[in-house]
């Protein structure tokens, strides 16, 4: 891929036609996205809209292929197993439902649970409430101050008492990619069950669950091209089996009588209620467009982005980078000396240059880092080299206007 | 050329204030004080005041903050200084607004009002 090629894509996307001159670097919190995954949702609903499951009639047939095939291109894409993708409506909702029930997958006397001191919210609160819930253990494996995790510190906190290790699969602040390889392997050795957050990653670069050997990966679909709402949670099969389901009502049963009722197979004990069917949908769509590109083009691209960006920004004096020199993807945070992230990001949004400003749901790593924010840019297909530069000439600007 | 929103807010007045506040700094002797976070972007600003009789005789202020929260903070402790506190207390988000004289638009709203929030809690 190169610069060309992402011109080109960007063409796919209506709201670069429509928003003249945006400058969209704020990919991490959400990615545009491209007609054909909207119109995908338009054909859905304009050609098969029914409940999945329910009808015996050809529309609902129709409508249930559709979705079932839909979680087939998804699983193929993790290289999992299709009874193994269950859908939920984000990362955050995935890590949620998990943590509610997971217990029921716990051997008795291991009661800590292991996370990484640069987890977002999402894949911390839940489990503190967890931990609060089954009177557990909260471990942080260390980040050293290259950005990148304390390998060293994992394996010393990482014990037979570890009952659950959940680890961010790239930094949402950071952009580290961490070595989840590495613990999982480190975790595994202790029988802890392995939970990986693949929010910043899915869409970003290839991700092989069977490769990996984690237990449980989550992900949502709208930071990867895909739709508001829909998202996924992983899990291995034998281990879905056994846990108990997060969620009750309509679809997910065997049998129900007034007193009692008893659960259906996997993946659908874990889908009460009818489900975001067109988001699904959108969401293999999203897949078959980044499948088009190639996941390998793709994460080296962002990395070029990455790179040239940073060579940019180091031109510029009193600015403060936070990656590692070797290890980072398409996401950047940064810092001006003396000017409030919040006061770069509104002086660049004169500029129609959208960045993120602030602790990105990340505040005890802004704590560790000293810091109360930074400014975050994040890259993704459609992302150009004139973007990088149109950024720099921002920041130049932001520097202009507070005299430094 | 159009004017730019930061032409709108970041204007002169406001980043001489910005870069010297007034009332920045640490009270030797105090009787309130309070400490209130933006949960958005983690800013902090503490107001801390001397209270007589009812009065405010001394004011400071202090913390990390973007250039709103700090001129609004300067802004604010400027005119209570002396006021009763009970009075001041009855500071509104107009007021705070008429003072900057500036368009502030929503997401920068909290930055503007963290430290009449402050002083709402002292």
């Amino acid at each position: 891929m190169d610069n060309e090629t992402a011109k080109t894509l960007k063409e796919d996307f209506p709201i670069f036609k429509n928003r003249k001159e945006l400058v969209y670097l704020d990919n991490a919190a959400t990615t545009q996205k491209p007609k054909q995954v909207i119109n995908s949702i338009k054909k859905f609903y304009e050609n098969c809209n029914a409940n999945v499951s329910r009808g015996v009639y050809s529309l609902s047939e129709e409508a249930t292929k559709k979705y079932e095939k839909a979680r087939e291109t998804i699983a193929k894409f993790i290289n999992a197993r299709k009874d193994e993708i269950i859908f939920t409506k984000s990362t955050t909702d995935s890590l949620n439902s998990l943590a509610r029930v997971i217990d029921s997958l716990i051997s008795k006397g291991k009661n800590e649970i292991v996370l990484t001191e640069m987890e977002h919210h999402s894949n911390l609160i839940p489990w503190q409430e967890l931990a609060k819930r089954k009177n557990w253990k909260l471990k942080f494996i260390k980040m050293n101050e290259d950005f990148t995790l304390d390998l060293e510190n994992a394996k010393s906190l990482v014990s037979d008492k570890t009952a659950i290790v959940s680890v961010s699969h790239i930094s949402n602040s950071l952009g580290t990619i961490n070595s989840i390889e590495e613990i999982i392997k480190i975790s595994k050795q202790n029988g802890a069950i392995t939970i990986i957050d693949a929010a910043q990653s899915m869409g970003h670069m290839g991700v092989d669950v069977r490769n990996l050997d984690c237990d449980f990966l989550a992900f949502s679909g709208h930071k990867m091209l895909a739709p508001f709402g829909i998202g996924v949670l992983y899990g291995k099969g034998e281990l879905l089996e056994k846990m108990y389901p997060f969620e009750f009502g309509g679809g997910m049963i065997n049998s129900v009588s007034l007193g009692d009722a008893s659960w259906t197979e996997i993946p659908i004990k874990f889908e009460a209620g009818t489900q975001n069917i067109a988001g699904a949908i959108a969401l293999a769509e999203a897949i078959n467009y980044l499948n088009k590109i190639g996941m390998e083009n793709i994460e080296k691209w962002e990395r070029e982005l990455s790179e040239y960006a940073i060579k940019k920004l180091k031109e510029i004096e009193g600015i403060k980078i936070y990656c590692n020199e070797k290890n980072y993807s398409g996401i950047l945070s940064f810092n001006i000396y003396g000017i409030h992230p919040h006061d770069v990001a509104s002086i660049l949004n004169d500029y129609k240059i959208c960045v993120r400003a602030g602790h990105h749901c990340n505040m005890p790593l802004m704590k560790k880092l000293g810091i109360s924010g930074t400014v975050r840019i994040s890259f993704y297909l459609y992302n150009t080299f004139e973007d990088a530069d149109k950024l720099i000439e921002g920041i130049k600007k932001v520097k202009e206007k507070f005299g430094r | 050329m159009n004017e730019t929103f930061s032409d709108k807010i970041y204007k002169e007045h406001i980043m001489e204030l910005y870069k010297s506040p007034k009332n920045y700094g640490i009270l030797e002797n105090i009787t309130h004080e309070h400490t209130e976070t933006n949960s958005s972007c983690g800013d902090e600003i503490t107001i801390q005041l001397l209270v007589k009789d009812g009065r405010i005789r001394d004011i400071k202020f202090s913390g990390s903050g973007c250039v709103m929260s700090l001129v609004s903070s300067s802004l604010l402790t400027d005119k209570i200084k002396n006021m009763n506190l009970e009075d001041a207390k009855k500071i509104t988000k107009k007021d705070i607004l008429e003072l900057l004289k500036v368009k502030i638009n929503p997401s920068r709203m909290k930055c503007v009002l963290l430290p009449l929030e402050a002083l709402r809690r002292v």
